[in-house]
């Protein structure tokens, strides 16, 4: 089993290494939208500080979603995903590895160019640790709940813009815990108690959303 | 695990298997929740709207609750329901427990937007604001998207048993995800703007007027059964319309 899911993270992170755009591009948009958001709204130091918990989590959101592609769409065109789903293993440690992929390519390099972009919005120096943590916490969740919604949309030819109506408000609560580690941590009250819910919330999605990923990946396959 | 080899559910709950079967079910039980839902509603809504006292404090603005408050409730205890006969569904392999939930999901996107309306037109009055972001109104904003993710995963995959299955997974996963989501959004409002707003708590609401809210509760809920089982009875129709006995049926129509 350990070394199924071994192999699969070996290959996955491999075909990642050889089209690096699929890991740079969420990357890239993740610094666009913070971006957009001191043009949009006011360059002004003060309100861009109050914002910037909130705008550096929803740019992580949206990155993360639009990253969603990779986890099972080159597989389902290509028809190895149905030769994994035939494998003897079972299908949620086969989800499981791809969601660790998915993460270590999208969640962990969000989280560690979060400090930058919140430097850029110039995010309090006491809170930027908050920052960091919660969103260290927060992305494995997105993650696991976001390959339920890839799963559900493999093999559906509109599948862009549907995953994010099926997962955006599933990402709901993480958003709010995470923006209120940071503003908690801004008006200098403690995180412990926002980073044990986000935790909490991570074991239960790594309950729950294997299994519901694997069904649906299953489903999937019936559709000829 | 002997003692489950032995444990059966009842026989009706198979019977409930067989689409056939359902459709006369449903169509011996429609007239009993018309009935009732006609019922409680004209009690409830005459009672409510014309003899209930008005508010001490937002006079007759108040009365709309008679409708808000059952739609409020029956968007939440219907998305429960998409998730129980999605389970039902996956679990004992029965297509018709699809094709409730998927009855389900239309009625309870109307019941949720009717509840967000209803309270926007209450909230001008009463808070000076058509919205606000109060942890009730948030949570139930969040539970419409919910709805709109079934309904458009069910509206992109033509195969209905495939759709059915899939959109069982979502409103699974939906339905637990409820409380996690009504509970950080009301920790979330608390945090940052505390009780601004409160909703004017009737603790001692007396009983003329708590009386015609627990009618229009009920007879809400018999009609949206009644809803439910007209639209699973047309998915039916729609779904095994190769089988004998539906052409049979619609000749006699």
């Amino acid at each position: 089993m350990m070394s199924f899911v071994l192999s699969i993270i070996r290959r996955d992170l491999l075909l990642v290494m050889r089209y690096p755009a699929e890991m740079v591009n969420p990357l890239v948009f993740f610094v666009l939208v913070v971006a957009l958001f001191p043009m949009g709204v006011s360059p002004e130091a003060k309100l861009l500080s109050q914002a910037a918990a909130g705008v550096v989590w929803v740019a992580a959101l949206l990155a993360t979603l639009l990253s969603l592609d990779i986890l099972f769409k080159a597989d389902f065109a290509d028809g190895s995903l149905e030769q994994l789903l035939l494998a003897p293993q079972p299908v949620w440690a086969l989800v499981l590895a791809k969601v660790v992929v998915h993460w270590l390519v999208s969640g962990l390099p969000l989280v560690l160019l979060s400090p930058v972009v919140a430097t850029m919005l110039f995010l309090p120096t006491e809170a930027m640790p908050a920052l960091l943590l919660s969103l260290l916490v927060g992305t494995p969740t997105l993650s696991l709940f976001g390959a339920v919604g890839a799963a559900l949309v493999t093999g559906v030819k509109t599948g862009g813009m549907l995953i994010s109506l099926l997962v955006l408000p599933l990402y709901i609560p993480v958003l709010l815990f995470g923006t209120g580690a940071v503003a908690a941590a801004a008006q200098g009250m403690p995180v412990a108690g926002y980073l044990a819910y986000l935790g909490a919330m991570l074991v239960f999605a790594l309950m729950v959303t294997p299994w519901a990923a694997a069904t649906a990946l299953k489903i999937g396959q019936m559709q000829g | 695990m002997s003692w489950f080899d032995n444990w059966h559910l009842p026989k009706w709950f198979y019977q409930m298997a067989s689409p056939k079967w359902f459709f006369d079910f449903g169509a011996r039980l429609q007239p009993w929740f018309a009935a009732l839902a006609l019922l409680f509603i004209v009690c409830g809504l005459v009672w409510g709207l014309l003899y209930a006292p008005a508010d001490y404090q937002q006079g007759n603005s108040f009365r709309i609750m008679y409708v808000h408050v059952p739609a409020a409730i029956l968007s939440q205890s219907i998305f429960l329901m998409m998730g129980v006969t999605g389970a039902i569904g996956l679990i004992w392999k029965m297509k018709v427990a699809f094709m409730v939930a998927r009855a389900c999901t239309l009625v309870g996107a109307s019941f949720t937007a009717l509840a967000l309306i209803t309270g926007a037109i209450w909230g001008k009055p009463t808070w000076g604001a058509y919205w606000v972001w109060d942890a009730r109104l948030t949570s139930t904003l969040i539970m419409l998207f919910l709805y709109t993710g079934v309904m458009a995963l069910n509206q992109a995959i033509a195969d209905r048993s495939v759709a059915g299955r899939a959109t069982a997974i979502l409103a699974i996963i939906g339905s637990i995800n409820i409380p996690v989501i009504k509970y950080s959004v009301e920790w979330w409002n608390t945090l940052h703007q505390a009780s601004t707003f409160t909703l004017t708590a009737k603790p001692s609401m007396p009983p003329e007027m708590y009386m015609p809210l627990l009618f229009m509760v009920l007879g809400c809920y018999c009609l949206c059964a009644w809803l439910v089982v007209q639209g699973t009875r047309n998915e039916i129709l729609d779904q095994e319309r190769q089988a004998s006995w539906v052409a049979r049926y619609l000749e006699d129509q």
